[in-house]
């Protein structure tokens, strides 16, 4: 991805949309169209702004974002299947100055790392999640996930997932605001600039609840995968708005009231 | 530093704070739950790090980070936690980060009960995770030697960058023996691989991954090479009377600490015998017991389990000498006069009897003779 440039009228190059330095100049292993960069490049951006990148520590996943730590500019380590909040809460213990985030998947965070990740909020541990929820294991292939919607086809439920058989769609973000060690817990969406915008307002806040010392902050973005969904971008993007939001109302589920004082613009 | 009754359980604990274990994280569960208290008390006091964790999944994965993190760490289990651990050791095991888990060993398979017993030999020495590798495993046979060996495993972690085991059983977690605890250590600095924020500095990555057949197989190389040099540098191993036995016992943990005793019965009635005990499982101490087994007529394998060590005894030393096994299963610990009549029943015997026997048994199972007692 190049960096787009305009060119002011005295020929003067005036950089307007330059790389965030939390992000590594790099190509991405992702597949075209997907909203893990938009999502890596808004989180590098917070981290930016909060001049939050030299003190951060990121707990990559297992799934697609598996490589997270090859893109984030940042001291970054690479968890079990699931077990990212788990792998977090030791380096948080240890380094309680730190700011300390995972990023996962909606497989490694709500089926096999469901303990972990619940856990981590009744505990409230003070760690900031992003959690992209895309309906679907993308780095497998495009089998079932626990947040598959029903009747969705994938390649494990050839025929429509059937939630008699295999159960209903998982609300993480709605599940981890009912507990007590959450101080921040809300649903965006990646599927238009619009809310692209929002979602970024959401990590903010997030990271500021770890700063804080708030407790546990989360926040679940809904995501794209044109590849496994086999649809063009365009197409996965706006099944993200008719389908996924119908099904993941987009909200606040919890926000500490201590977040909700009104405030100034973030220290830097 | 004076000696003082200690509780095996709890001698584990003090000796690792003591060696600045800086952080604990663990999960509760029977013969090794004061373990875990004892911690819970003293790190708190210390201002140190003490979580239990949701589970043994969870309490090995927040080791592996505390250990990226450049803490002093340490877990403790017991059989069934540690098989849930496996998971975790391998992580450790291929991101070369240091860290300690005390295994304080429980019958099994399955639940099975809470007694005493060493059927974890083949999953800490052998299969701790999946990969190619293996944990640095460390086998007191007493109190006090539970707190040296506790001390040096986080030396050794340290020093290769690797996971090291301290492996008891139940008995020697539960039973108490004057000990002298070592001095305080003052906390190590963070390493300068540890993840402490990049703060004016190049950034840290840790894992585990590898993408690509020969980047993989390179990396694995080097976990080999320095698996050698630990095999080369850190054999540990006892003796008693082996300067002039015919017979060996080869027995590690609490089954040595009852083969001492039967072998000290059995050279009081003139018979040469005499003890092996391995303190470091792997790397097994091949060499000094293939040394020692030329010299003699008969091996005695005393263990708590069906024979796992006892494959290691038959790598080291071939078939050249005939091989004999006395095990206890489900928590049973011989008396020693068991394993005396084991040894008598051996003596006076002729190569080709002795042969027969150890293939044979009494009741054939894998060719070795187990006891009915």
């Amino acid at each position: 991805m190049g960096n787009m440039a305009t060119v002011s009228a005295t020929t003067e190059e005036v950089l307007m949309y330059a790389r965030p330095e939390s992000l590594e100049n790099v190509y991405t292993h992702y597949c075209p169209g997907c909203t893990h960069g938009t999502a890596h490049r808004l989180v590098a951006e917070v981290l930016d702004e909060l001049s939050l990148r030299e003190q951060s520590i990121l707990v990559a996943s297992v799934g697609c974002s598996v490589f997270a730590y090859d893109y984030f500019a940042v001291d970054a380590c690479e968890a079990a299947h699931g077990r990212a909040p788990a792998m977090a809460t030791g380096i948080k213990r240890v380094h309680p100055d730190r700011v300390v985030f995972t990023y996962q998947g909606d497989g490694d965070l709500a089926s096999i790392g469901m303990a972990e990740i619940m856990h981590a909020a009744a505990r409230g541990e003070q760690i900031t999640v992003l959690f992209l929820n895309n309906a679907i294991y993308g780095m497998t292939g495009g089998q079932m996930a626990p947040t598959t919607l029903a009747g969705q086809v994938t390649t494990s439920s050839p025929f429509g997932r059937d939630i008699q058989q295999t159960g209903h769609p998982l609300h993480m973000a709605e599940l981890l605001a009912m507990l007590p060690g959450t101080a921040y817990s809300v649903r965006r969406s990646l599927h238009d600039a619009r809310h692209v915008i929002q979602a970024k307002k959401a990590i903010t806040t997030a990271f500021q609840a770890q700063l804080q010392g708030l407790g546990f902050s989360i926040v679940e973005l809904l995501s794209s995968c044109p590849t496994n969904w086999h649809m063009t971008a365009c197409e996965a993007l706006d099944w993200v708005r008719d389908e996924m939001v119908a099904v993941y109302p987009l909200g606040d589920f919890k926000v500490s009231d201590e977040l909700q004082k009104p405030r100034g613009k973030p220290a830097r | 530093m004076s000696s003082q009754l200690l509780k095996g359980n709890v001698a584990l604990a003090e000796a690792a704070v003591r060696a600045g274990c800086e952080a604990y994280f663990g999960y509760p569960i029977t013969p090794q739950t004061e373990l875990l208290e004892h911690m819970s008390r003293r790190m708190i006091e210390l201002d140190r790090v003490f979580l239990q964790a949701e589970s043994e999944v969870a309490a090995v994965n927040m080791v592996y980070g505390a250990a990226c993190a450049g803490a002093r760490v340490m877990t403790s289990s017991s059989s069934p936690g540690i098989s849930l651990m496996q998971e975790g050791f391998s992580y450790i095991a291929g991101s070369e980060v240091p860290a300690v888990v005390i295994d304080v060993m429980r019958g099994g398979p399955g639940l099975g009960n809470i007694q005493p017993s060493q059927a974890d030999y083949n999953q800490v020495t052998k299969t701790a995770g999946h990969g190619d590798f293996h944990p640095i495993v460390l086998a007191p046979s007493t109190v006090q030697e539970a707190i040296d060996l506790t001390v040096l495993a986080f030396d050794l972690a340290e020093k290769y960058r690797t996971l090291v085991f301290v492996v008891v059983d139940g008995a020697i977690g539960q039973m108490m023996e004057p000990a002298t605890l070592p001095p305080m250590q003052p906390l190590r600095p963070r390493p300068e691989w540890a993840l402490t924020g990049a703060t004016a500095r190049e950034r840290n990555i840790i894992t585990s991954i590898h993408l690509g057949a020969e980047k993989l197989e390179n990396f694995n190389r080097k976990l080999q090479d320095k698996l050698a040099v630990i095999e080369r540098e850190e054999v540990r191993y006892d003796t008693l009377f082996t300067d002039d036995a015919d017979l060996l016992v080869v027995a590690f943990g609490t089954a040595a600490r009852v083969a001492r005793t039967a072998v000290h019965n059995l050279r009081r009635e003139g018979l040469p015998v005499g003890l092996f005990r391995p303190v470091s499982l792997w790397p097994f101490p091949e060499e000094a017991l293939a040394e020692l087994a030329d010299r003699s007529w008969a091996l005695l394998v005393v263990e708590l389990n069906a024979g796992q060590m006892l494959h290691d005894v038959r790598a080291a030393v071939g078939r050249n000498i005939p091989i004999h096994f006395h095990g206890r299963m489900g928590g049973v610990i011989p008396m020693p006069d068991e394993i005396e009549k084991a040894v008598r029943n051996l003596v006076g015997k002729s190569t080709t009897e002795l042969y027969t026997m150890s293939k044979e048994g009494e009741n054939g199972q894998h060719g070795y003779r187990f006891s009915n007692n």
